[in-house]
């Protein structure tokens, strides 16, 4: 149905159709996605050309992630075979906005074309498995973890697809720091950007969360670590990265997670002579009046 | 030979520039700071703890509070990482209201720092100034969600309410306006001599050491990384905007000035477009009345106007998260500041920790 | 009058007209500074999109310096602990005595004037000096590291200022041929030196700004680093003192200027008409809205750069002029 509104929309103007698709031609991939879609919606509305799937297909893979991640979300939500009534509506409004102003016809049109190229997508996958586009990803990394750390340095690696797919990985607390070091120098991966880095009381254990950033493979990876709740301690990876300064010292007042060979270690939100450390989840207010 | 002696200066809590309690003690020797220690935590809230009891609605009015200049972006990024954990399909007119409504906070929050970045360096006028313009957005955003600063606007699915009557219209206006100030902004301030001389090669930072030091935002592009989450991971609707990041190589204070100030223009680009394209319909998902988040954990980052603001949460499948943490981009930039510090003087001081662009209610969460 | 006061012997009766004519002073020069203050509030209001001072005294709020005057007598007179009672308790006074001595020779016009002493420009320089130590010592015995900081830096400052004023003017001086104020006055009523010495007036302008403590050389009291500088300690009348001698100061710099390079009292060709009085009104108020102005544009200037700029820059200026204008002073006479 939406495909017919785009079709009638598109007769209305097919000169200024052509014009913009070479426009598009020249921008970027999504975009030539979206041209594309629209000539081959003025073409034929019920059957699916084989042209569509390639490129739908070409352009979920280049723009992997985000695309990744709404499509696990329509797939979670969605049967395979209908399609919800509020998606239809959306494309109405979509077409019918698009015929406000040039500009807006274009944008329009991208995010339809991108619905229904997740659509088209969510299909595909279904019929073959459930595989995430960070699939490749992570097992490139944790190849070369294991071939250069050691095998069994990681306890665990998953892709989180509840986090945007994001790979996952969970080290040993001896190897955390190995892990982490060559995470940071290996020239393949180089991670060279420390996110963010926090704690948490799982009251079975303590963990440690450091998302770590590589521009060179425009790729985010997740590294935990389990630690013993009575005794938390892990080496601190100050020396890796800087930033990892004042959140350690975060985790450390709050959580009372003792990183080695961190350089100043100590309470830096509350008070140096503060009780207790509040995240954990047994912990009791000094002063209950407070 | 005269007997001199290392000064212990306090600069703060209290301290006009440290805009909020921020100490920061410094050994100085004449003008000259030869350590600097920052103290921060003064106004630590303990928003993580106190989310730990709190139904995922009730935290977003916490969020309000830890940048207060951009709220909009925090309410969002608790909003994002429950969505995304919940595969939650936002209406299309929620996501342009959030948009339009994050990038007035964006300009809005660079005006403030504009302002009052001046003010530090001794130009009382430019402040009043980006407030008469300031004021204009709070006002719009005020009438989009009735409160000025702690908006608690966005839901878990969509936004509060949609937007009053001609409210598109009139932020329309604006952005015409607001670029003809930003002109005269460019007149008044930016080829001033003094200023120039003031903020050029001053805190000065390498493209390595600022990935080192964890820094985000302008404090990261000004040093040449072109790193913008709306460009480089999307999220909500920001790839259907064209817009630029703007990007300077010297890694100055002068450098992270002229970046905030092109981020307004680019701002101003991506509210025209989202006015052109703001489409009708709902403007909230079906979401459960009492949200639930599967369990399982997720961490999603979004560009605050100070750099990245993450937002980590842990879920058991209960009512209220088992950990909430925020990655808060003013915490991270902030620790660069001594190592910048070392060996300048007093003046610098505040030009450098001015340029940095905190708010101390993210600093201390 | 005064003239003849000046020359007769001294008695009790020329001490008492004196010491009256010196209290009138004062107050026209109290109304100037409660009238400068409001002025200077209410255009830097205009300037900022602001309303200024509308409450006390009508819409103007022409009673508003007043209330603050009143308010600052009225308050609770603190001395810190730790102070250097004798010195903090003196600081003020020094600080503003020299503002005040420096007007006696300040030509208005003609006829109102005190003293008419042949080295009146010197004179005043040489008070306006003093006025560096009462800052100095507020800023030792507040025992208050902001405060040493803003002294130092007023120290610093003021002294080499100083030296690009005073060199500024030497052109003026030799043009002239003296130091009193009367004769330079006498001496641009064909051209003002404004258009004789336009270099002269530049670095004396930058150099009298520079003295004076405001923006964008408003380092000893900078508030976004020093919080308030040299005077960050004092409250009440004391701190009051402090801003009248910076007021008056402002007072007498812009008279100074008028009378230097603007003609004094001169008035302009075919306009003889109007009086002295007002003529001399119409510049100072050009001179004093002109600082106001720079008040409202600049940022503020660094430590290392005003010295730089001070000595660097300023100082050879104003000896190249002076140089430049006793080449062509012999020049015109050798012709």
């Amino acid at each position: 149905m939406a495909k017919k509104q785009a079709k009638a929309e598109a007769a209305e103007k097919p000169e200024g159709e052509v014009d913009i698709a070479k426009q598009k031609a020249e921008a970027a991939a999504k975009a030539k996605a979206a041209a594309l879609a629209k000539k081959q919606a003025k073409a034929e509305a019920a059957e699916k050309p084989e042209g569509e799937v390639d490129i739908a297909k070409q352009k979920a893979a280049a723009a992997a992630k985000a695309k990744a991640a709404a499509l696990a979300r329509k797939r979670s939500k969605a049967e395979a075979a209908e399609k919800p009534e509020g998606e239809m509506e959306i494309a109405k409004q979509k077409a019918a906005a698009a015929a406000k102003a040039k500009a807006a016809a274009k944008a329009k049109a991208a995010a339809a074309a991108k619905n229904r190229a997740a659509v088209q997508e969510r299909e595909e996958v279904n019929t073959h498995s459930e595989i995430s586009p960070n699939q490749s990803k992570l097992d490139q990394i944790v190849s070369a973890i294991e071939s250069h750390v050691g095998q069994g340095a990681l306890l665990e690696h998953y892709i989180n697809r509840l986090s945007k797919d994001v790979p996952t990985l969970v080290a040993n607390p001896d190897t955390y720091f190995s892990i982490a070091k060559f995470l940071r120098y290996d020239e393949q991966l180089d991670f060279s950007y420390l996110s963010e880095l926090h704690g948490t009381d799982f009251e079975s254990h303590m963990e440690i969360y450091v998302h770590l950033h590589s521009f060179k493979m425009n790729q985010s990876v997740a590294l935990k670590v389990k630690l013993d709740r009575d005794t938390p301690v892990i080496p601190s990876l100050v020396p890796l990265w800087s930033g990892a300064n004042w959140p350690e010292c975060e985790a450390y007042d709050l959580l009372g997670i003792t990183f080695n060979e961190h350089p100043d270690l100590k309470r830096i939100l509350l008070g140096d002579d503060w009780k207790g450390y509040p995240l954990r989840k047994d912990y009791e207010p000094y002063d209950v009046e407070v | 030979m005269l007997r001199t002696e290392e000064m212990l200066l306090n600069v703060g809590p209290q301290h006009p520039s440290t805009h909020g309690v921020f100490r920061l003690v410094i050994k100085i020797d004449g003008e000259i700071i030869k350590e600097a220690t920052p103290v921060i935590g003064y106004l630590h809230r303990g928003t993580e703890k106190l989310a730990e009891n709190l139904q995922y609605t009730q935290i977003i009015p916490y969020t309000d509070r830890l940048d207060y200049l951009a709220a909009m972006t925090n309410n969002y990024v608790l909003c994002h990482a429950v969505e995304t954990m919940m595969g939650v399909e936002i209406p299309e007119r929620a996501e342009y209201l959030r948009v339009i409504a994050m990038e007035l906070g964006r300009v809005a929050s660079h005006l403030v720092w504009w302002g009052t970045y001046l003010l530090d360096i001794g130009a009382t006028s430019p402040f009043l100034y980006a407030f008469r313009e300031r004021e204009m957005i709070v006002n719009l955003l005020t009438e989009l969600s009735g409160a000025r600063l702690t908006f608690n606007y966005m839901r878990v699915g969509g936004v509060k309410w949609d937007a009053p009557e001609d409210w598109i219209a009139k932020v329309a206006e604006f952005v015409p306006y607001m670029r003809e100030q930003l002109a005269g902004y460019h007149e008044l301030v930016t080829g001033n001599e003094i200023f120039v001389n003031r903020v050029k090669g001053v805190g000065i930072y390498t493209k390595e050491e600022a990935l080192q030091y964890s820094l985000s935002g302008a404090n990261l592009r000004c040093t040449g990384v072109k790193w913008d989450l709306r460009k480089n991971e999307p999220y909500s609707i920001y790839d259907r905007f064209t817009f630029e990041v703007p990007t300077r190589e010297e890694g100055d204070a002068f450098s992270r000035y002229h970046c905030r100030m092109e981020e307004i223009e680019e701002s101003l680009k991506i509210i025209e477009q989202a006015v052109e394209q703001f489409p009708e319909g709902p403007v909230l998902a079906k979401v459960p009345k009492i949200i639930k988040v599967p369990k399982g954990e997720a961490f999603v980052r979004i560009e605050s106007p100070r750099g990245e603001i993450g937002c980590y949460i842990a879920s058991e499948g209960k009512k209220e998260p088992y950990r909430l943490k925020f990655r808060r981009p003013s915490f991270y930039n902030l620790q660069i500041l001594p190592k910048l510090l070392e060996g300048e003087n007093m003046a610098n001081l505040i030009t450098i920790l001015g340029a940095i662009d905190i708010v101390l209610g993210e600093v201390d969460g | 009058m005064i003239k003849d006061l000046l020359h007769s012997a001294p008695s009790l009766l020329n001490f008492g007209i004196f010491f009256g004519l010196a209290v009138l002073l004062l107050f026209v020069v109290l109304g100037f500074v409660t009238y400068g203050i409001l002025s200077e509030r209410k255009i830097m209001g205009f300037m900022q999109m602001r309303i200024g001072p509308n409450q006390i005294g009508g819409k103007w709020g022409l009673l508003q310096t007043v209330a603050d005057v009143l308010k600052l007598l009225i308050k609770e007179d603190t001395i810190p602990k730790k102070a250097d009672k004798p010195l903090y308790i003196l600081a003020p006074v020094i600080a503003f005595a020299p503002a005040f001595m420096v007007l006696a020779t300040l030509p208005f016009t003609d006829a109102f004037q005190f003293a008419d002493i042949g080295v009146g420009l010197l004179y005043y320089m040489a008070i306006s000096g003093i006025s560096t130590i009462g800052i100095v010592t507020a800023g030792w015995a507040s025992n208050n590291k902001y405060s040493l900081i803003g002294g130092m830096r007023a120290a610093a400052q003021m002294i080499s200022y100083e030296i690009p004023l005073v060199m500024s003017l030497v052109g003026i001086v030799l043009i002239t041929g003296s130091l009193n104020l009367n004769d330079i006055v006498a001496a641009q009523e064909k051209v003002w030196f404004i258009f004789l010495q336009p270099v002269a007036f530049i670095v004396f302008f930058i150099a009298s700004v520079a003295e004076l403590n405001r923006v964008p050389f408003d380092l000893p009291e900078a508030e976004s680093e020093l919080v308030a500088g040299y005077h960050v300690e004092y409250s009440g009348f004391r701190w009051a003192f402090f801003m009248l001698s910076e007021y008056v100061y402002m007072f007498a710099m812009a008279t100074l200027t008028t009378v230097l390079f603007l003609g004094g009292w001169n008035s302009i060709p075919y306009l003889d008409f109007i009086p002295a009085a007002i003529w001399f009104g119409l510049k100072f108020s050009a001179v004093f809205y002109i600082l106001v102005w720079i008040r409202v544009t600049f940022p503020r200037i660094r430590a290392d750069q005003l010295m730089e700029f001070g000595w660097k820059v300023l100082l050879p200026v104003a000896l190249a002029n002076i140089f430049l204008t006793a080449l062509i002073k012999e020049l015109i006479n050798l012709f």
